[in-house]
């Protein structure tokens, strides 16, 4: 009887069809992550307990950021395609007399990101060529009473989309006064219902001590 | 892992050609995507923060006159956020000759405590109703168990009603925490006022500040 002999091959595994599957899950991951374009200042928020999640849509966000500056964005989120970006500048644009060219509006509309320029800069900062002239010129949204950009931004905003809510997103560190006044011209504004921009953390102990009057 | 072919010497001249491996060494290809991988997925699901809702009373607007709201002095708190994460409370109404402000802070055995100690009896009942949920005592659809809760707070009539005033240098993590604080111990009334004169006096003798001498006229 011939002996059989076994194959003195070293153990291969064929990796073909796990390069494919891992191809197939990173292709997925890379199309549905959101890169989000580089904010103007960095906001380190508050940590909280609430886990309710952040719509993605229908939302206006002010940003107030250590330095006490005001940032505005609006339509950031998957409803940049109703194009309401583009009208609210319209508006803001008709009031203070300025005209701005569809080019600029088509701009304003694709960055997506928040803005702390008074409208008077805009043109300037729509036109920057790179992020140091934008931050040069971002001195916040201005929020006093004699010109007070904000309110104005946040009226066009609930003018042009009805169903906007209302986020903010403010430092830990940020003094509170300023939240204060946001939270007055939000409120001048009939706007009552916010939600503040969170990170999630533990409650921590609770210790209920036994009933010692009563 | 590549592999190192090493030609096998002093056989005498004739060499064999290798047949044709035509294996590619794909090791490092998966190390590579499984760590791309890695990276997307915590990205994607770690890069959304989470809101607090919060609803403020509506504005009075100037020219309205409202009756102010009426409410029991002896349920009433005031909790006052100081600078450097200080939190002063009192109870009942402002009075510069009798009140005292007492100094807190926002660890567990701080403010919650004092916050736990006048709210025991409708945290016991929440935290109850939840237990009894878990168990599987009461048989409500997960969606109702906050509308329950809310029911619960808002027939309450023993918890504290707290006034929460910020001193102005306070920061805004402090707002946030306060109010995290409300929901940990599940307070059922809770409101944001404006600080007043006397109490922003308070503050300043507490912190060793000289008084800010106002007219009591506004």
């Amino acid at each position: 009887m011939p002996k059989i002999k076994l194959a003195t091959k070293s153990p291969r595994i064929d990796m073909t069809p796990m390069v494919d599957l891992f191809t197939l899950l990173l292709t997925f991951f890379i199309l549905t992550a959101t890169f989000r374009p580089q904010e103007a200042a960095p906001v380190d928020t508050p940590f909280s307990v609430s886990e309710k999640p952040m719509m993605d849509a229908n939302v206006m966000t002010v940003i107030i950021s250590k330095d006490n500056r005001v940032f505005f964005n609006v339509d950031n989120g998957p409803d940049t395609i109703l194009k309401f970006r583009p009208k609210i500048l319209t508006e803001m644009g008709k009031r203070y007399n300025i005209e701005f060219t569809p080019d600029e509006l088509r701009k304003f509309e694709k960055s997506g990101t928040s803005f702390g320029v008074s409208i008077q800069d805009m043109k300037a900062f729509l036109a920057a060529k790179n992020s140091d002239e934008r931050i040069a010129l971002e001195k916040g949204v201005p929020i006093d009473s004699a010109d007070n950009q904000l309110a104005l931004w946040i009226l066009f905003a609930r003018q042009v989309n009805p169903s906007v809510q209302t986020m903010i997103k403010g430092d830990a560190d940020s003094d509170f006064p300023i939240i204060r006044k946001v939270l007055d011209i939000l409120q001048d504004k009939n706007v009552n219902r916010f939600n503040l921009i969170t990170n999630l953390r533990g409650a921590g102990e609770i210790i209920v001590t036994e009933e010692t009057t009563e | 892992m590549a592999e190192i072919i090493q030609e096998e010497k002093g056989k005498g001249g004739k060499k064999k050609p290798k047949k044709g491996d035509a294996h590619v060494d794909m090791t490092p290809m998966v190390d590579l995507m499984s760590l791309l991988i890695t990276f997307f997925m915590l990205t994607a699901a770690f890069s959304k923060p989470k809101v607090m809702e919060i609803v403020l009373p509506e504005k009075i607007k100037k020219d309205e006159i409202v009756e102010p709201p009426k409410i029991a002095e002896s349920r009433t708190l005031n909790i006052i956020l100081g600078p450097q994460d200080k939190v002063y409370w009192y109870p009942g109404k402002a009075d510069p000759a009798v009140t005292v402000l007492q100094e807190t802070d926002f660890s567990a055995t701080g403010i919650r405590q004092i916050l736990l100690d006048r709210n025991r009896a409708l945290f016991r009942k929440i935290d109850d109703f939840e237990q009894k949920v878990i168990r599987g005592e009461i048989d409500i659809k997960q969606d109702s168990v906050a509308n329950a809760i809310k029911q619960l707070k808002k027939d309450d009539d023993t918890g504290p009603i707290v006034l929460i005033k910020a001193y102005k240098t306070s920061k805004y993590k402090n707002f946030v925490d306060i109010i995290d604080e409300m929901s940990i111990v599940g307070i059922a009334r809770y409101t944001f006022t404006d600080i007043s004169w006397i109490e922003e006096n308070l503050v300043n003798s507490a912190l060793g500040i000289a008084p800010v001498v106002q007219t009591p006229a506004q």
